[in-house]
């Protein structure tokens, strides 16, 4: 057993080591950097590459079967090649929304016909996927989403609004929450999938503090959808909903974790202030908070793998998500409140070429939303006191 | 290796959990302080720890222990944490068998800690707060060596029957090198230990040696270079008291969780206001990253690993930073009653404060963290 895994780890560094494009071994400075794949890529160098050559093992999702283009291996190997890919520093070959939220409902609740013609070309990054959730009455609540879905025989006709959909300029495939029924507010949804090129749908980017424009609201009108892309039974799309939030919360629960590849806040730093004669950050007082973050930062990247390692041994508390992304996503936005204090006015400037386009200061507007999106840190802090202490409504 | 507990490793947890709750609850620590106890713990208590091989638990097999590592020891650690029991496990079983385990020590000390008549104390801090200085003098003199100067904040170093000394043979205070570790039993002329009662009622000395003198063989390892069996007690002492601490917050919480269920105000449960909601399922998620941090650096120790050091500070620093939180609000959440000597929760604050001092503060180890990282 240990042997085999020793052969694993030796052969999975030496294949990293052949086929990892040194672009790719650079830190991810920000949203550009990040892989996403789908019908109209905007590759950067290297990044073609590096997914295709995952992809051909399925390691782009390690876990998965193979049948679904997975790379089938197990929770130890898959532990090993995530310690062997931090080890070259290696970016993630492929974001999607697919691998980190979709993929696991379809593996739990799709039909063999919807995971055999899915999860394969989620897994290559042939198509890049949005999430249709939030709507403007229907924010921490919910479950009162109003896009409704009639009943036209084999397909429904979808009609409403989205907010919030992240990249859906961008994304060739929506899943979607819509209700179904009226009779009930939880068992009324169903959760089905769409192609955003399917008349009546469009998206209108909504500009946001960073100067982005992430999110769209999307629109709906009379579209199409057959009743074959509609994921597990109509009226129980809330069981799809919360089964992919938990997943959605462990991914942004990830943005609490350093980078691989450097730690970009101690290197600004050291930057901008310098270090004293005894090789301490100059800036004592800010030195100290740096200090004492990096404690809660290295903490919780044990507690992440604590709970990667409990969640796929069956053994972590159904809710222990919300506990992840709260405390990952409090921590981003204290990883760049300190950014932005060592960075102190270089980290200002919004356009300049020195500061790449603002770079700096719109990662740090970018985090804010991190508490809100998924769920608020409040939502999150309610569901941890009554499911996992118990307190009483 | 997951980051979780093996079935054995939970299968000793529930051993331990029930043989500490039962024969050294919170109660059994109130009773010896009302007596105004001049031990500072219960000797038959530290034997019937022998009796289940736990003073023995990093000892070897071969050497008659149980081989164990220490994760295991932090099993046992957090439910003396849990029941605030006062106990020479954290400084004779864990740190001192640490520093002494493949030295020549080890067959004159181990039999009596194996069979629960020895007690160790570590003479290592020489001022109000944790350093990495050491400035208490061992001059050569004859076939051995002279110690004199200052210890304090030595538990059980009153009654310790094995006195582990860190000592300056060579350079000056801030020098890594020069440092000398000594294994001094009890009664040695020229030492002197009062002990004085701290906040949480236990009992740590201050040493004064005068002259000391020890022969050549008291040395542990080798003269000059007692920073390894320095670091390895410290690794293991730091590990063991994060582990306790991980008990004493995670025993507040607990208590507190279970008063909120229970005391009502306006007419109501107070634990149904999402105000103290709030605070709790913050408090737990503290505790929950400071138990993976623990066990990572326990793991990491085992392995024999160059990442335990820095794995170590954060674990220790952490569950400071936790267990404090812990305190706080479990004395708030309680209101008057909490501020009460008779209930339980005070007593928590306190154990939390000594450990949170115990072998470097959050500060300390934050500071070791920034420095490992080259800030």
């Amino acid at each position: 057993m240990t042997d085999t895994l020793d052969t694993f780890r030796h052969e999975t560094r030496a294949w990293l080591e052949a086929h990892c494009p040194p672009e790719m071994r650079q830190p991810v400075r920000s949203e550009k950097d990040a892989c996403w794949g789908g019908r109209n890529p905007d590759f950067q160098p290297g990044q073609k590459e590096w997914m295709d050559a995952m992809a051909s093992r399925g390691w782009t999702v390690p876990d998965w079967p193979t049948a679904y283009g997975g790379g089938g291996l197990s929770p130890a190997e898959t532990k090993i090649l995530r310690e062997e890919m931090a080890a070259i520093k290696a970016r993630n070959p492929l974001n999607s929304f697919g691998i980190s939220m979709l993929g696991p409902a379809l593996l739990k609740y799709g039909t063999e016909e919807q995971k055999l013609d899915y999860l394969p070309k989620i897994a290559r990054g042939e198509i890049r996927w949005c999430q249709g959730y939030s709507e403007p009455n229907a924010g921490s609540d919910l479950a009162s989403l109003a896009t409704s879905a009639e009943d036209a025989g084999d397909h429904y006709i979808v009609s409403g609004q989205k907010v919030w959909t992240s990249y859906a300029d961008k994304a060739d495939w929506i899943f979607c929450l819509v209700r179904t029924s009226k009779e009930s507010k939880q068992g009324g949804i169903s959760f089905l999938l769409f192609d955003m090129a399917s008349e009546g749908v469009s998206t209108r980017p909504i500009l946001l503090i960073s100067g982005y424009s992430p999110f769209c609201e999307t629109f709906f009108d009379n579209v199409k959808v057959p009743k074959s892309q509609r994921v597990h039974e109509e009226n129980k799309g809330w069981d799809v909903a919360k089964y992919l939030l938990g997943h959605e919360r462990e991914m942004i629960s990830g943005m609490g974790l350093a980078s691989t590849g450097g730690n970009p806040l101690i290197e600004g730093a050291i930057a901008t202030i310098g270090l004293d004669h005894d090789g301490r950050l100059a800036d004592p007082l800010l030195r100290a908070a740096i200090a004492a973050f990096e404690v809660r930062s290295q903490a919780f990247g044990a507690m992440s793998e604590r709970f990667i390692d409990e969640l796929k041994a069956g053994r972590a508390h159904p809710a222990q998500p919300s506990m992840m992304k709260y405390y990952g996503t409090e921590l981003n936005k204290t990883r760049h409140e300190l950014q932005m204090a060592a960075g102190g006015s270089d980290a200002l400037e919004w356009e300049s070429a020195a500061s790449g386009g603002g770079r700096e200061a719109r990662a740090w507007l970018r985090t804010k939303a991190n508490s809100i999106e998924g769920g608020t840190s409040e939502v999150q802090l309610n569901i941890i006191a009554k499911r996992i202490l118990e307190l009483p409504a | 290796m997951p980051l979780y507990l093996s079935d054995d490793q939970t299968a000793l947890q529930d051993t331990i959990r029930d043989f500490v709750a039962e024969q050294a609850p919170v109660s059994h620590m109130r009773a010896l302080r009302d007596a105004n106890d001049a031990t500072g713990f219960s000797r038959a208590l530290w034997k019937s720890f022998a009796e289940m091989g736990f003073t023995g638990l990093l000892i070897e097999e071969a050497a008659g222990g149980l081989g164990l590592g220490h994760v295991e020891a932090g099993v046992v650690l957090e439910e003396i944490g849990r029941n605030l029991s006062p106990s020479p496990f954290l400084t004779t079983a864990v740190a001192a068998v640490a520093a002494l385990k493949g030295t020549a020590h080890a067959d004159r000390w181990f039999p009596g800690i194996l069979a629960g008549d020895t007690v160790a104390a570590l003479a290592i801090d020489e001022a109000a707060k944790h350093r990495d200085t050491i400035a208490l003098k061992a001059e050569r003199s004859g076939n051995g060596f002279k110690l004199s100067g200052k210890k304090q904040f030595v538990t059980h170093g009153h009654v310790a029957d094995l006195l582990i000394v860190a000592a300056r043979t060579a350079g000056n205070a801030e020098d890594a090198d020069g440092v000398t570790l000594f294994a001094i039993p009890k009664g040695a002329a020229g030492l002197t230990a009062a002990p004085e009662r701290l906040a949480d009622a236990s009992l740590a000395a201050r040493l004064e040696f005068d002259g000391v003198e020890v022969d050549a063989d008291a040395v542990i390892g080798e003269v000059d270079h007692g920073r390894s069996p320095l670091d390895r007690l410290l690794r293991a002492g730091r590990t063991g008291a994060a582990a306790e601490l991980l008990g004493v917050g995670g025993g507040a919480m607990d208590m507190t969780v279970d008063y909120l269920k229970q005391r009502k105000q306006f007419g109501t449960l107070i634990g149904s206001f999402q105000a103290l909601q709030h605070r709790a399922a913050h408090l737990y998620s503290e505790m929950e990253v400071a138990r993976a941090a623990v066990l990572k650096a326990q793991q990491l120790l085992d392995a024999g690993s160059e990442a335990a050091d820095s794995a170590v500070s954060v674990a220790k620093a952490m569950t400071a930073m936790a267990t404090t939180l812990s305190v706080q609000e479990g004395v708030q959440m309680h209101g008057g009653i909490g501020m009460t000597d008779a209930y339980d929760i005070g007593f928590y604050m306190k154990r939390a404060r000594v450990l949170a001092e115990m072998f470097g503060d959050a500060n300390f180890h934050a500071d070791k963290v920034a420095r490992a990282a080259g800030y």
